[in-house]
């Protein structure tokens, strides 16, 4: 009898349990998974940690070394998928003023950003490696000039141009005239992302 | 109890008058505040006869009608006051001191116009202004909505990006240094996006425009020269400005007169060595989200680049 | 009191003759029962059942478990919005404080106003109106029961949302308000503001929703008798509440699609350099966000009304006068929204007018409090605590009403607008105008909900806390503000001088917060272990009295006719009933529009699992909806599947077929 009186309120919990129950490892990996994609998307880390903010530069111009053959260290870039980490990259794209030569990655004065042709790589520490040391025909560097987690910033920012970073944390429309296409709904380039690593 | 920007301690015509007007809200609403809880408790606690559910008594009724009646007037006599007030607060005067302040996260740019181009300048979250003559300001912003608001001179005005720059006039009649803050929230630093108006006897102000117009000083010293060579090959050129150096960065703050301000990070730091120092090497952590980014210095560097800073006065 | 449960339980489970439940609860006999009440009662019980089995939480169609359901909801989330309003009160304690980072403050304040504006005040008021008012109007069900189970679970969806989104550090951080450009994607990257695009539509699809259900039934599912003159007070105030939320709402959903749109797709609704315009989101926002206030008190206003009667003993002062003012008051609502915008510079002859309005809405609201005071002078106090928590919410609210006024000065506002001022404002307005009378009422009908009355001591000690706690938070923020405290500030330096004051107003939450927690306690041990309540423990003179506590499936065994405001104080011995109802459909009477004359009869749906289906389908859309537009384009065509089963008609009765 007391049981007709919850009868809107309660869950019928055996029968809600007894699913969990079967489904639990299932949900708690999806849990796992929701909670590690949606808090990488959406953290906001202005303090690095002193060790990223002064990564050391493992990115070399040449395979060649001295000394035994060693495989090349591959660095992932730590904002590849941090949407605010993007937008600031896009702000600091103009503020450094790359816009004079790449406006507004369509190429300009310099290379186009937005298209599937890189003449110095598009991984992610090879465009690191371009920014911080310049590259032949123009392309300044700016070693010392713009703190590295600022460069990574960038580096995504350039990686969405070509949608290369997941479309839930590439950039929006901004708030000037429209010149192209938001980066949500650039196309994600083929070519490139055989050559990227996977993001 | 006194805050350091209170509508309460106006200095100006304008901020006077809402002070009045808030006088005769407040003593107003005072008075009917009390009026009603005193029929209400007199209702609770009278001695009552017999009551008949449905009784219809003409004196309450007619009680009724007559605090109706009060209300209405109440209202049309504060809804005349306060139309008189605001027809006080937006007399344009013709000859008024123009200054444009546009808001950036989370700063304040603050430029003196002249009629000569040689004559304007531009300085940051610190705005002079003259004893007993009236300022226009002319307001925008160059990202978000934020709202500027000089309690002690007069109320705040919204500035919205994309919209003719909004302008209003206010004075102080006191000289002294007053307090000013973003009203409408506009990010992760909301809270520490303050400035300060400054009000000087007209000379004295003279003095100061005339200071500011002039490129920053030489560094005097071998520690200056020093710090100013750090300064140059650092990040810092890319966003600041120092006129009379190379160094003409547009993004951040002006830097040309940084030594005589009173505060740095838009008032959130008296401007000291030791907040200079910490400001430099960990913007982030003393003021999180800012766009002033944490800067990596190498040995050695840190004194000089303060030291420079601080001469250019 | 075991005994007592068991009887009571017993009465509710099983078939009891009423007769004999009047008798043992020792209450007055009802006026509209009759001889073989019994017989009825054992038929209606039967043909009104609720759903049963596994599945049932998804099928419900009744208005009394949905509506629980709903306040049960609502009270969930307006406790997670007060724990983080504790949270924004213990890091503003102190002057540079560091409990909470800026990022989490912002996100906390978001989720506060979001919480409370859109998951607690409006859903808690239409919660109370979808128990209540069939009650009200001695009716045997709410309008349109399949869509208010819908409401029930978009309304569940959309809260569920919002917190998975915040426990994921994704909670929308742009304000409650959400202005852009702050909102635009340059500014609020991620998925923060989408989350409240969405949370937005779920929540007023559901308000929407519920508001027709409301107005239908309030205009034609009147008991006999009950002319528009007669309808209880609290019944007008939610007439004209959902009449405003059918105009209100859709100002914000339009605004929400907006922004949704120009993150998502790239439109450029509100880039000005594009040809938008950030002011168009603030006054369609504020469209919706001025009258939503009223909507959230205007219901206030009817619960005031009818514990004012039940506890002075005697008929509400002026009915016209309060009628008329409720209409003018949703009226005007919608004429004074720009005062939210005095300061972005709007010219001041326009400005002028909104001054006025607002300014007028005062006298609506000052005639009712005056009516209330002339009741209470007439009538005779009964000191109970919901009667004490309409005496704080007199205090409170004619304090929060006088500083509206100040508010509506353009001068005064100017220096006032967007700093804490306008926050003790708004909670004297909305705490003092709207939850105090939510929590009176609630005190008030809790024995027709539950059953069972609440402990008066700790209705006493509740009161008492709430409202000591609640002036000392809110009353110092009136002078924080005048010293220039602004409003959505992380943090503040010491040399501002607001530190003392704000150690005070944290004290404050913390005793207002204490009162509210000893309110829901006493209600939830009371819901177990309260003693028995009868059908009309309090003497109320309306409708929802003239049946058992709780009500039986089917509300009334005899529909009652009304002949005055206070149908159970006037009412002869046997009042005359309505009789002709099938008691094998789930019948009920329609009446005409205003003058409450018997119309025609009309079958009530029963128990389905489509409405949850809906729910789903809605909810894939709009979740998916935050990611990409294609969540519409395949989640339509699903939605209609659901809905076409949802309407397929089922075998209808032939015509001239006698109900069996």
């Amino acid at each position: 009898m007391t049981r007709k009186r919850r009868a809107g309120f309660s869950l019928p919990l055996p029968w809600v349990g007894g699913l969990a129950g079967r489904l639990k490892p299932a949900l708690r990996l999806a849990l796992v998974a929701l909670l590690l994609l949606a808090c990488e998307r959406e953290e906001r880390r202005f303090r690095e940690m002193p060790s990223a903010a002064g990564r050391r530069n493992t990115e070399r111009l040449t395979t060649l070394v001295p000394g035994p053959y060693t495989a090349d260290v591959k660095v992932d870039n730590p904002y590849g998928y941090n949407a605010f980490a993007i937008s600031e990259g896009k702000r600091l794209f103009t503020w450094y003023n790359c816009q004079g030569c790449h406006a507004n990655g369509g190429g300009g004065m310099g290379p186009p950003l937005m298209d599937d042709r890189w003449r110095y790589g598009s991984d992610p520490e090879q465009i690191f490696a371009t920014i911080v040391e310049g590259r032949p025909n123009g392309m300044p560097s700016f070693r010392g000039k713009i703190p590295e987690y600022q460069v990574w910033q960038l580096v995504a920012y350039v990686h969405s141009l070509s949608g290369n970073v997941p479309k839930d944390a590439a950039g929006g429309r901004q708030d000037n005239m429209q010149v192209r296409k938001q980066e949500q709904a650039l196309p994600d380039l083929k070519l490139e992302r055989e050559a990227a690593p996977a993001q | 109890m006194r805050g350091i920007q209170s509508a309460l301690e106006p200095a100006g015509p304008q901020a006077e008058q809402i002070a009045r007007l808030w006088d005769v809200f407040l003593i107003t609403a005072a008075v009917v505040w009390l009026l009603v809880m005193l029929f209400t408790i007199a209702a609770l606690l009278r001695r009552r006869p017999e009551i008949v559910p449905n009784a219809a008594s003409p004196r309450v009724r007619n009680a009724v009608i007559a605090a109706t009646g009060l209300t209405v007037l109440t209202l049309f006599a504060l809804l005349t006051a306060s139309i008189f007030t605001t027809r006080g607060i937006a007399s344009v005067p013709d000859r008024a001191i123009q200054i444009a302040v546009t808001a950036k996260q989370w700063w304040w740019q603050i430029d003196y116009d002249d009629r000569d181009k040689s004559k304007r300048f531009t300085t940051a979250n610190e705005i002079v202004i003259p004893v007993g003559h009236p300022v226009t300001v002319h307001l925008r912003s160059s990202d978000v909505i934020h709202s500027f608001w000089v309690p002690s001179l007069h109320g705040k005005r919204d500035m919205i990006p994309g919209k003719p720059p909004s302008t209003f006039t206010f004075q102080a009649d006191k000289p002294g240094v007053y307090r000013g803050q973003c009203a409408e929230f506009c990010g992760y630093q909301h809270a520490n996006m303050s400035f300060w108006v400054t009000a000087l006897p007209f000379p004295e102000y003279a003095k100061w425009v005339e200071a500011n117009r002039q490129p920053s000083r030489i560094p005097s010293t071998h520690t200056q020269r020093k710090g100013q060579e750090v300064f140059m090959n650092s990040p810092c050129p890319l966003c600041h400005t120092i006129q009379g150096t190379p160094a003409n960065g547009k993004t951040g703050p002006d830097l040309t007169h940084f030594g005589s301000r009173r505060s740095i990070a838009a008032g959130t730091f008296p401007n000291r060595r030791g907040f200079l120092g910490g400001w430099i090497l960990d913007a982030q952590h003393l003021k999180p989200g800012s766009q002033m980014p944490s800067m990596t210095l190498e040995q050695g560097e840190l004194e000089p680049l303060i030291s420079y800073l601080e001469s250019l006065k | 009191m075991s005994e007592g449960v068991s009887e009571h339980g017993a009465h509710v489970a099983s078939a009891k003759p009423l007769e004999e439940h009047f008798k043992k609860e020792g209450t007055k006999h009802s006026p509209y029962s009759l001889p073989g009440d019994e017989i009825l009662h054992e038929q209606l019980e039967k043909t009104w059942s609720p759903a049963k089995g596994p599945f049932r939480f998804f099928m419900q169609v009744d208005h009394k478990i949905l509506g629980k359901r709903f306040v049960v909801t609502a009270f969930i989330w307006f406790g997670l919005g007060g724990i983080l309003a504790a949270l924004m009160r213990m890091q503003l304690s102190r002057p540079d404080n560091t409990f909470l980072s800026a990022d989490q403050y912002n996100q906390i304040f978001t989720m506060h106003g979001v919480t409370m504006m859109f998951l607690f005040a409006v859903p808690i008021m239409e919660a109370i109106a979808v128990y209540m008012v069939p009650l009200l109007l001695g009716s045997r069900a709410l309008a349109f029961p399949r869509l208010t189970a819908y409401s029930y679970f978009m309304f569940l969806f959309g809260g569920i949302l919002l917190y998975t989104a915040f426990f994921l550090n994704t909670g929308p951080d742009t304000g409650w308000f959400t202005y852009p450009p702050l909102a635009n994607p340059e500014f609020a990257p991620g998925k923060r503001v989408d989350v409240w695009a969405q949370l937005v539509n779920f929540t007023e699809i559901s308000a929407i929703a519920v508001a027709i259900e409301l107005i239908v039934t309030i205009l034609k599912q009147r008991a006999p008798g009950m002319s528009v003159n007669r309808l209880p007070l609290y019944v007008w105030s939610m007439l004209i509440t959902s009449f405003m939320i059918v105009f209100a709402m859709p100002a914000v959903m339009t605004s929400s699609f907006y922004l949704a749109s120009d993150r998502l797709v790239g439109t450029h609704f509100f880039n000005p350099a594009e040809g938008g315009d950030p002011l168009l989101w603030q006054h369609l926002f504020w469209f919706f966000g001025h009258p939503e206030v009223y909507i959230i008190f205007l219901p206030a206003l009817g619960m005031v009304s009818h514990i004012v009667t039940t506890f002075t003993r005697r008929q509400v002062f002026g009915y016209t006068a309060m009628v008329l003012s409720q209409v003018a008051t949703g009226f005007i609502g919608f004429g004074l929204w720009v005062h939210h915008m005095f300061a972005t510079g709007i010219p001041a002859l326009g400005s002028s007018y909104f001054t006025a309005a607002s300014m007028l809405i005062a006298i609506p609201s000052g005639i009712q409090i005056f009516c209330w005071i002339a009741t209470i002078w007439m009538g005779r106090p009964v000191w109970k605590p919901p009667f004490l928590f309409v005496l704080g919410f007199i205090a409170i609210f004619v304090l929060g009403g006088l500083t509206g006024v100040m508010l509506a000065s353009i001068p005064l506002d100017l220096q006032v607008h967007d700093t804490m001022f306008v926050v003790a404002h708004l909670h004297y307005v909305l705490i003092g105008g709207a939850v105090f009378p939510l929590f009176g009422v609630l005190y008030y009908w809790f024995p027709k909900i539950t059953g069972r009355m609440q402990n008066d001591t700790a209705g006493y000690v509740s009161f008492a806390l709430m409202f000591i706690g609640f002036n000392l938070t809110f009353f110092p923020m009136h002078k924080l503000g005048l010293i220039g405290m602004t409003r959505r500030i992380y943090t503040y330096h010491p040399e501002t001088g607001w530190g003392p004051l704000n150690a005070l107003s944290s004290i404050g939450a913390l005793v207002l917060g204490l009162g509210v927690i000893v309110y829901v306690l006493n209600g939830l041990i009371s819901w177990k272990k309260g003693a028995v309540a009868g059908s009309n423990p309090f003497d109320g003179p309306t409708l929802e009295w003239a049946t058992s506590s709780p009500p039986p499936e089917y509300n009334f065994v005899n529909i009652p006719t009304v002949s005055g405001h206070e149908p159970l104080w006037h009412a002869p011995e046997h009042a005359p009933v309505v009789t002709g109802l099938s008691t094998t459909e789930k019948e009920i009477l329609i009446t005409r529009t205003f003058d409450a004359e018997p119309d025609h009869r009309y079958t009530m749906p029963t128990p389905t699992p489509w409405p949850f289906l809906a729910a789903v389908a809605t909810a894939v859309m709009f979740v998916g909806g935050l990611f990409t537009v294609w969540a519409f384009v395949i989640g339509l065509p699903i939605a209609g599947i659901i809905v076409t089963c949802w309407f397929w008609p089922t075998t209808p009765r032939k015509e001239g077929e006698a109900p069996a």
